[in-house]
C-alpha cells in the first residue's frame, strides 16, 4: 500500500515539474539596463589602515562628493574593500571599449582613482607608462592591436 | 639610444628610440649588458599576441649593471651588478606577498586594455605587447626598471654574466613548471619542448626528485643538448608515437606530471588536426596551435598534473576537456613567479647545480638581432638562444 502512495507522489510531483516547466519563459533574458554598482578594489593591508575618511588617499578624496564610500575588511588575510559609487548616476549606456570615450566615463574616472589609491596604500606611488614611446602608428601595428582587443573574447 | 624593434609580423629593425627615464621613485635604470632572445618573443614576431605596436622594443630576459637609481630605491646603488626578473612585481600587493608574482596588482599600467582579453590583468613585462603593461624591452643599451628594489637580483661573485643571464626566464619559468606541477621524488616527469624553457624543467624537475625526466621535441641537436646536458631520456615526436612510447617507459600508467614548454606556435607530424589548427590560426580563428598541451592531457597518468609554461592568447579548439575531467587530472599554468625562485637558483648556478649558458649558442651585437632571431626563430645552425651583447 505504502508503495503506492509512494508511486502516486512521485506521479504527482512530476506532473508539478511539467506544469513549471511549460509555465517558463522560453528563453532567458536578463536585465541589461546598466545598475550603478559600486565599484570595488581590494587593497593589500589592514582596515585599521582606512579607519576614517580622513585615512584615504588623495585619488579618492579628490572625488569629493560625487561618490559615496565603502570600507569593509575582505575575508581571511586578502586585506581591505574598499568601494566608491556615483551618487549620481550617468543614464547613458557604458558600451564596449571601443566605441566609449574613456576619458569622458565618470565610472572609469572612480575607478582609476580607486586603483592609484591602491597603488599608494601598497606601495607608495602609482606605476606612470613607460615614456616617452618609441611606437609610431603604421596599418600592420594598428590592426593586430584591434584584433588583440577580442583577443580572449568569445 | 639602439634598440631591436618590432615593426610588423615577421619584421624586425634596429632603429634609435628616446633613452628611458626614471619616471617613478622607485625605478632604476639598467645599463644592458646580456640579453637574449626566448620563444616567447616568436609568439610576438609571427603576430600571435595581440595589442603590439610599431616601434615597440622587444626584449625581456637581461641582465646589466644599474647607471641610475629613484630617490625611493633602497636596497640597489649604481654599479650593482644585478639579473633581472622580465615580469614585474611591485612586492607588496597581496600577490607579490603570495608569491604569485607575475600576477601583480599594481604594474600592469595598461589594466583596461588586459582586462578586456583575460578578465583580469596580469603584471607588467618587459617587451611584451601593451595588454602587458607596453614596457620597452631589453634589447636595447638601456632600460628603465620599474620597483628595482624587487625586480633585480645581485649576482653573487663568481657567477658569470652569461651564467647568470636565464635566472631572468628561462630558468625560473622551468623550475615553477616542476615546482606547482608538484615534482616529488619518485615521479616520473614528461617535458613537452626541448628550447631553453623544456630544458630548464627538465634539470628543475631532477633537481626535486624525479626518478626520471623525459623530454619530447623534434629538433635533433636540442634533443642531444638534453642528453649531454641535462642527461634526461629523449623522444624524437617526428619518428616516435609518443603516447605509445610513454605509456612503455612507465609500466602502462602514463608520466605523473607533464610539463608543456612549446606553447601557441607547436608543430606536428602533418596529420589531419595540425593542418586544421594551423589553418583556423592563419585565419585568426583561434590564437593557438595547443597540439603540446592536448598530447600532455591524453598521456598523463589518472590522477597526475599538467603544468603549461607554454604562452597562449586567447581561446583554443578542441581543447579535450572530457580527457581532463574523466581522469581526475590537475592541470594548471603560469607566467613566470620570477621573484619568488631566482635568488634560490643564482645560488644553485654558483654551486653548480644548475647550469644554463649551453643555452647561449649564439653571441652577436645589437646590430644583428634581425639577423639573430632570423636563426633562432627558423631554428637555424642549432640556435637555442641568441644573446646580443648592446654595448659590443
Ligand atoms: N610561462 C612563462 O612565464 C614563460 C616564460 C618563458 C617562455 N615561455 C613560453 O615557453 C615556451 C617555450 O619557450 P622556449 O624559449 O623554450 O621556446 P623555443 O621556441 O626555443 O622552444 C620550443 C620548442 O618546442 C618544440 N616543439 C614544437 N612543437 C612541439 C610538439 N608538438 N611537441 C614537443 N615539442 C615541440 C620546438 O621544436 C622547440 O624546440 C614558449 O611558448 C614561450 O612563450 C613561457
Ligand atoms: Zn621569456
Ligand atoms: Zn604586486
Amino acid at each position: 500500500m505504502k508503495r503506492i502512495v509512494g508511486g502516486l507522489g512521485l506521479l504527482a510531483a512530476g506532473m508539478g515539474v511539467v506544469r513549471w516547466l511549460s509555465s517558463r519563459p522560453s528563453e532567458i533574458t536578463r536585465d541589461r539596463t546598466p545598475r550603478n554598482r559600486w565599484i570595488m578594489v581590494t587593497i593589500n593591508c589592514a582596515p585599521q589602515r582606512l579607519a576614517s575618511r580622513a585615512d584615504l588617499p588623495e585619488p579618492i578624496t579628490r572625488l569629493g562628493d560625487a561618490v559615496d564610500i565603502k570600507i569593509c575588511p575582505a575575508p581571511g588575510d586578502r586585506g581591505t574593500e574598499l568601494g566608491a559609487r556615483l551618487r549620481d548616476f550617468p543614464r547613458t549606456r557604458i558600451s564596449g571599449i571601443t566605441t566609449r570615450n574613456m576619458d569622458d566615463d565618470p565610472r572609469r574616472m572612480v575607478e582609476e582613482a580607486l586603483r592609484h589609491a591602491k597603488s599608494l596604500i601598497e606601495t607608495g606611488e602609482v606605476l606612470r607608462p613607460d615614456w616617452p614611446p618609441s611606437t609610431h602608428p603604421t596599418p600592420a601595428g594598428k590592426l593586430l592591436e584591434l584584433a588583440g582587443r577580442r583577443g580572449g573574447r568569445l | 639610444m639602439k634598440a631591436l624593434c618590432w615593426e610588423g609580423v615577421n619584421k624586425l629593425a634596429v632603429e634609435r628610440v628616446p633613452d628611458p627615464q626614471i619616471l617613478n621613485d622607485q625605478d632604476a635604470i639598467l645599463k644592458v649588458t646580456l640579453t637574449t632572445t626566448c620563444g616567447s618573443d616568436l609568439h610576438l614576431i609571427g603576430g600571435y599576441i595581440p595589442t603590439m605596436k610599431s616601434g615597440d622594443v622587444i626584449g625581456h630576459e637581461f641582465m646589466g649593471e644599474i647607471v641610475e637609481v629613484g630617490s625611493g630605491v633602497r636596497r640597489r646603488k649604481v654599479g650593482d651588478r644585478v639579473v633581472v626578473c622580465s615580469f614585474i612585481g611591485c612586492g607588496r600587493c597581496w600577490y607579490c606577498t603570495h608569491d604569485l608574482w607575475s600576477l601583480c596588482d599594481n604594474t600592469n599600467t595598461n589594466w583596461e586594455l588586459a582586462q578586456e582579453i583575460f578578465g583580469f590583468e596580469t603584471g607588467g613585462v618587459y617587451g611584451y605587447s601593451h595588454a602587458m603593461g607596453g614596457f620597452k624591452g631589453s634589447h636595447s643599451e638601456y632600460i628603465r626598471i620599474p620597483f628595482a628594489d624587487y625586480g633585480t637580483f645581485p649576482i653573487p661573485d663568481g657567477v658569470s654574466d652569461k651564467d647568470a643571464l636565464y635566472a631572468s626566464d628561462a630558468a625560473p619559468t622551468g623550475w615553477m613548471g616542476a615546482h606547482l606541477g608538484g615534482v616529488k621524488s619518485g615521479d616520473i616527469v614528461a617535458v613537452w619542448g626541448a628550447g631553453g624553457v623544456g630544458q630548464m624543467a627538465a634539470r628543475s624537475a631532477q633537481i626535486l626528485g624525479a626518478e626520471r625526466v623525459i623530454v619530447i621535441d623534434w629538433l635533433p641537436e636540442r634533443l642531444a643538448m638534453v642528453e649531454r646536458y641535462i642527461d634526461a631520456e629523449t623522444i624524437d615526436f617526428s619518428k616516435i608515437d609518443v603516447d605509445a612510447e610513454l605509456r612503455e617507459r612507465t609500466g602502462g600508467r602514463g608520466p605523473d606530471v607533464c610539463i608543456e614548454a612549446v606553447g601557441m606556435e607547436a608543430v606536428s607530424v602533418p596529420d589531419g588536426q595540425y593542418a586544421y589548427d594551423k589553418v583556423k590560426q592563419q585565419l585568426r580563428l583561434q590564437q593557438e596551435r595547443p597540439i603540446a598541451v592536448r598530447e600532455a592531457i591524453y598521456s598523463c597518468r589518472k590522477g597526475g598534473s599538467v603544468f603549461i609554461l607554454g604562452v597562449f592568447g586567447g581561446l583554443a579548439d578542441k581543447f579535450p576537456l572530457g580527457p581532463m575531467m574523466n581522469k581526475g587530472l590537475s592541470v594548471a599554468g603560469a607566467q613566470q613567479h620570477g621573484h619568488r625562485y631566482i635568488p634560490m637558483l643564482l645560488k644553485r648556478i654558483a654551486n653548480g647545480e644548475m647550469s644554463a649558458r649551453h643555452l647561449a649558442t649564439h653571441e652577436m651585437s645589437l646590430d644583428e638581432g634581425p639577423k639573430g632571431y632570423d636563426i633562432f626563430k627558423n631554428k637555424k645552425d642549432g640556435c637555442v638562444r641568441v644573446v646580443f651583447r648592446p654595448h659590443g
